[in-house]
């Protein structure tokens, strides 16, 4: 059973947490987005063997999603952070989401807004 | 067969004779002692065989002394009405009054009448079930043999058992108070770290309560108990003595099973959830049997428990003791038992070992045959070398076979081992972490190695640089090992796993199959599959594998070892983790209005809610009847509180609505409601509810019950990870509001005899209308909603308020004929409308379109989760499971629910196009009514077809029609 550091709440059990997604998933943009794009975000995953940056969810405790620097072979958690551009006053001080290289689409947030306010 | 006392009449560190104990065993009443272990006392009483083995039905009595002996597993019931089907006998400290009887043969071990299965062994070797026993069928055959295996029967009743559990956070675990972890955790105390130290014995000292080496001048037993007394009275040390470290997981959490004898009701074992900072190993090593043919008859017994025996319970396991050995330790046993008044004969595998002066000595020599099957009464002696055997006459083999080391704690940290050929036997390859090992686990077996590695990792872990003198053990002869792997005599049948009972010839015949790799090797012979999780087969196995591939062991390697170290019990698994204190049950606000009312409460999705009102003795069904007839016809009264609440505040929450939600809802007026779904990226249907708008920025998401938590947890996600820019704030409310609604015809009335400055008139706030008001000073929220089909009114008011808001309604609608209305009186209601349970009348794959909502793809321009999905081409294809009604053709034969419409295919078979969702007696129409997904649902229901239906057997007849079967313009709603 890991411990996990909440960003917050300090560390915690496993089972307090959820495992969200691995970090380097980004949300395609959906009006460009070829089918095998969205099957891509949908379906499949790195699933890397080794160090990677995952969402986590503290669901038993405050509520909040972070990154959580973790090994997927020993279980080692380098370390935990809080998500920048999250809606918490940390998350605002550690910046604005980016997209990481290599994904055509930037942060989710753009890619849905495309006018937002206007008539259906 | 007479038995008698092997108890000698002084001696045993642990008895107190003071405090004799009786007991039954197999029938018979027995004597013992308190200190006794319930093993100790059946070796004391001259009984022999005590099981019989697990496949072949061999008797066996006793190996062993700790929890690695394999053969005496036995159903013990204790006086005070505790039993224990399987328990193991070396761990079972004797009570007065105990039960004991064997778990394997029958009618009993002693006469089995299976042991006849001995004698078919050819017919069962390893892996037999895939070679024997196949034809007709493996099943005719199965349920016989699984008969005839199996140690123990699960008792009848299960006991309510609980225990809490306990949680702690230490600097340092020391596991085992023998020599070495009793020096590391003085050591690291002294140095000022706070330690727990854990021992699955109730008194400390481990390998010195048998051979007290002296240790700082003193008997090691009385050293260790000195030790102990110090440690006792440090602030900073918790001892958890008779506790077994059961694993060692990730982040040095170590699982522990304490055992403290409670009375009955509790849980034998409680579990205890430790974060180490650093961990000390000081597990010990566990005595090797020797494999030679019929090592497993009773009599046959590890050297090192016939010294335990001797030395902390005063019995002596055989006047005519053979010891059998290839190390020093076979020296020390046959003096020891002499002591007591033996006449060892020493048989030593080792030729260059020198003839003991007072002994009998066969140097370089095995015993080549063990005679006595149901009890050992001489042995056969060869040379190694060749030349002719002896036979010895004895009551006791005596089998020193060399030390294993302890490693399975070490291997859970995810330690490295290497093979030390010197003692034949795996070690730890340095630390696994922050989990080191010391002592006779880390291949040290001289008892002054022990102290000081103790003592240097307790100063270690403590980063202390005291000037601390380790204890000093007298010195000790050096260990040499012999190496013995088995006698090259391919007929004879040397036992390597007792409890699953396999022999050399069976690891041959694995070699012979190709299982060459070790881990095949374990799972087709079952070698160390056992409860005793091959304890004292591993090495001799893997030794045996190497030998046969004419490998080196290091080459071979082990397989792994995994938690639990020894098996324990579900009960302190659970805890206190029972009945509502595992499912908590939810109560409602007005629960005792309900109970008031004579309700029957059911669990939905864990609130425990009315499920119907049953008055004047009539039955569950005629109440369901009832109450939806008088909603239909006049008004009834319905908790809701459960329903999801979560309000959403900000600038933004508009927009984020639409983002999130299939349907727009930017565009919803103030003081309105709207009927949406929320969909995953998959497009799939997810949840239905409304959303009502309070103001530009403030808006009530109402999720159905079931899915209150779940879709709070989506809107958080898609808040903070998703749309984080977004000025929006979610709340989770549910249960913070309690909600009533008034439902029927006549619920206007009810409603307006409130004192509520509103105007409720069909204009003033028509259906799907939203206002909020004050009841007498308490905030009142009112929703024109309706789940029913009939005019409604949800009224909620804060939790605290709701009995007295329900009493109120109840007053007011009292001259209307109000009734309550249960939960499934509401299913009823709400099929008869054609409203979807979603996970009930959708599945995994059900789409809005599925369902008739196909506007908002069509028309809402803003991406929303899921939208991409739905414009797959399997999502426009025919054949997809649409919502319908069925209406049965044969009038009294209602469809079941889960009764599946069928065609039949080419060759004749049935294939499944859909199924019945939702079925019930409707009292409105006076007939059955079903709800159903069927492929390509509309255009059957537009050509009004008829279908077949299957269900257990039976096939039905129905025409599909429309899902609405009541009030399809929805006039009702709108009054």
């Amino acid at each position: 059973m890991l411990s996990i550091a909440c960003p917050w709440c300090g560390p915690r059990d496993e089972t307090e947490f959820r495992f969200g997604v691995e970090a380097a998933v980004r949300r395609p943009l959906p009006d460009t987005a070829d089918d095998r794009a969205w099957a891509d975000y949908l379906f499949f995953r790195e699933n890397r063997r080794g160090r990677q940056q995952e969402l986590w969810c503290h669901g038993a405790g405050c509520g909040q999603w972070f990154l959580v620097d973790r090994d997927t072979v020993t279980h080692e958690i380098h370390g935990t952070s809080v998500l920048p551009g999250h809606p918490s006053a940390e998350g605002r001080r550690a910046g604005p989401a980016e997209a990481p290289a290599g994904h055509d689409a930037p942060a989710p947030s753009e890619a849905v807004l495309g006018g937002a306010g206007e008539a259906a | 067969m007479s038995h008698h006392s092997l108890r000698l009449p002084a001696g045993g560190t642990d008895l107190d004779r003071a405090r004799p104990l009786s007991f039954t065993f197999a029938g018979r009443r027995l004597q013992g002692f308190a200190g006794d272990s319930l093993a100790s006392a059946l070796l004391a009483s001259g009984q022999r065989v005590l099981a019989r083995s697990f496949k072949y039905h061999r008797p066996r009595g006793l190996w062993g002394f700790g929890p690695e002996e394999p053969n005496t597993i036995l159903d013990v019931r204790f006086a005070d009405g505790r039993h224990d089907p399987n328990a193991r006998a070396t761990l079972v400290p004797l009570e007065d009054g105990m039960v004991v009887g064997t778990v394997h043969g029958w009618p009993s071990a002693q006469h089995d009448l299976y042991g006849f299965v001995d004698r078919l062994h050819p017919l069962i070797p390893a892996g037999f079930y895939y070679k024997t026993f196949m034809r007709p069928s493996w099943h005719l055959f199965e349920p016989r043999i699984r008969k005839m295996a199996g140690l123990g029967v699960v008792p009848d009743q299960s006991e309510k058992l609980q225990r809490a559990q306990r949680h702690a956070q230490v600097p340092l675990v020391v596991v085992g108070a023998g020599p070495a972890g009793l020096a590391a955790a003085r050591a690291a105390a002294l140095a000022g770290l706070e330690v727990m130290l854990v021992d699955d014995q109730p008194r400390p000292g481990g390998q010195l309560l048998t051979d007290p080496v002296a240790i700082d001048g003193q008997p090691g037993d009385a050293w260790a108990a000195a030790v102990i007394a110090e440690l006792a009275a440090h602030p900073k040390v918790t001892l958890l003595p008779d506790t077994t470290a059961l694993g060692i997981f990730d982040h040095g959490l170590l699982v522990l099973a304490e055992r403290r004898r409670l009375p009955r009701g509790f849980a034998p074992e409680r579990l205890w959830k430790v974060r180490a900072g650093q961990v000390i190993l000081a597990t010990g090593a566990i005595e090797r049997p020797l494999v030679f043919p019929d090592n497993d008859r009773p009599g046959v017994m590890s050297a090192f428990a016939a010294r335990s025996y001797l030395a902390r319970h005063g019995v002596l396991a055989g006047r005519h003791p053979v010891v059998l050995t290839g190390n020093a330790a076979g020296r020390r046993t046959a003096e020891l038992l002499a002591a007591a008044g033996a006449e060892p004969v020493i048989v030593d595998l080792r030729a260059d070992s020198p003839p003991h002066p007072e002994f009998p000595t066969y140097a370089g020599a095995v015993v080549t045959a063990v005679h006595g099957r149901k009890g050992v009464t001489g042995v056969r002696v060869e040379p190694l070398s060749g030349g002719s055997a002896t036979e010895i006459a004895c009551d006791l083999v005596a089998v020193a076979g060399g030390w294993t080391p302890s490693l399975h704690l070490h291997m859970h940290a995810g330690g490295r081992l290497r093979f030390e050929e010197t003692i034949d036997a795996f070690v730890p390859e340095g630390p696994a972490g922050a989990v080191r090992t010391v002592g006779a686990a880390n291949g040290a077996f001289a008892t002054a190695d022990c102290l000081v590695q103790g003592h240097q990792a307790g100063l270690l872990a403590a980063s202390a640089d005291l000037a601390l003198p380790a204890p000093v053990a007298e010195p000790e002869p050096a260990w040499t090992q012999a190496v013995w792997r088995k006698l090259d005599r391919p007929k004879a049948r040397q036992w390597v796993d007792y409890q699953h009972d396999v022999t050399a010839k069976d690891i041959e015949l694995a070699v012979q199959e190709n299982f060459v790799s070790v881990e095949h090797l374990k799972r087709y012979t079952t070698l160390g599959m056992a409860t005793d999780q091959g304890k004292t087969s591993n090495l001799n196995g893997l030794g045996l594998l190497a030998q046969r591939l004419d490998r080196p062991v290091a080459e071979v390697g082990t397989t792994t070892f995994r938690p639990p170290y020894t098996p324990f019990s579900l009960a302190g698994v659970a805890g206190s983790r029972l009945g509502s204190l595992l499912s908590p049950l939810r109560l409602l606000p007005a629960y005792r209005e309900h109970q008031r009312q004579g309700a029957v409460f059911e669990d939905y999705g864990g609130w425990w809610r009315p499920a119907c009102y049953p008055k004047g003795g009539e039955g569950r069904q005629a109440a369901i009847e009832r109450e939806v007839l008088a909603t239909r016809s006049g008004v009834a009264l319905f908790d809701g509180s459960p329903l999801g609440k979560i309000e959403l505040k900000g600038r933004d929450a508009g927009s984020f609505l639409d983002r999130l939600y299939y349907h727009r809802l930017s565009d919803l007026k103030p003081g309105r409601i709207r009927y949406v779904f929320l969909l995953t990226e998959h497009g799939k249907v997810y949840d239905d509810g409304v959303v009502a708008r309070l103001a530009e920025d403030h808006f009530l998401l109402s999720p159905s019950s079931s899915h209150a938590a779940g879709v709070h947890a989506i809107v958080e996600e898609w808040r903070q990870t998703g749309w984080p820019e977004l000025e929006v704030i979610a709340t989770n409310v549910t249960t913070a509001w309690a909600t009533y609604a008034v439902t029927g015809p006549k619920a206007r009335r009810v409603v307006e005899r409130l004192p509520l400055p509103v105007d409720l008139s069909a204009a003033a706030l028509p259906h799907m209308g939203f206002c909020q008001t004050e009841l007498a000073g308490v905030p009142l929220r009112i929703a024109r909603v309706s789940f029913t089909g009939e005019l409604s009114f949800e009224l909620s008011v804060p939790a605290a308020y709701g009995p007295a808001l329900y009493r109120r309604l109840e007053e007011l609608g009292a001259p209307e004929g109000m009734v309550p209305l249960g939960s499934e009186a509401l299913l009823v209601l709400r099929a008869e409308k054609g409203y979807v349970l979603v996970g009930r009348d959708t599945d995994g794959n059900t789409e809005p379109q599925d369902l008739g909502f196909t506007a908002p793809l069509r028309t809402k321009q803003h991406d929303f989760v899921g939208r991409r999905s739905l414009q797959r081409v399997a999502s426009r294809e025919a054949g997809r499971l649409e919502l319908v009604g069925l209406r049965n053709t044969v009038p009294d034969e209602p469809i079941p629910t889960g009764a599946h419409m069928f065609i039949r295919d080419e060759a004749g078979n049935r294939k499944s196009r859909g199924y019945v969702t939702s079925a019930y007696r409707s009292p409105t129409l006076g007939r059955p009514i079903a709800l159903a997904i069927l492929a390509d649902g509309r255009a059957l229901q537009e050509q009004g077809a008829e279908v077949d239906l299957f269900h257990l057997d039976r096939t039905y007849r129905a025409r599909v029609v429309s899902p609405v079967f009541y009030d399809p313009a929805g006039e009702r709603l709108r009054g």
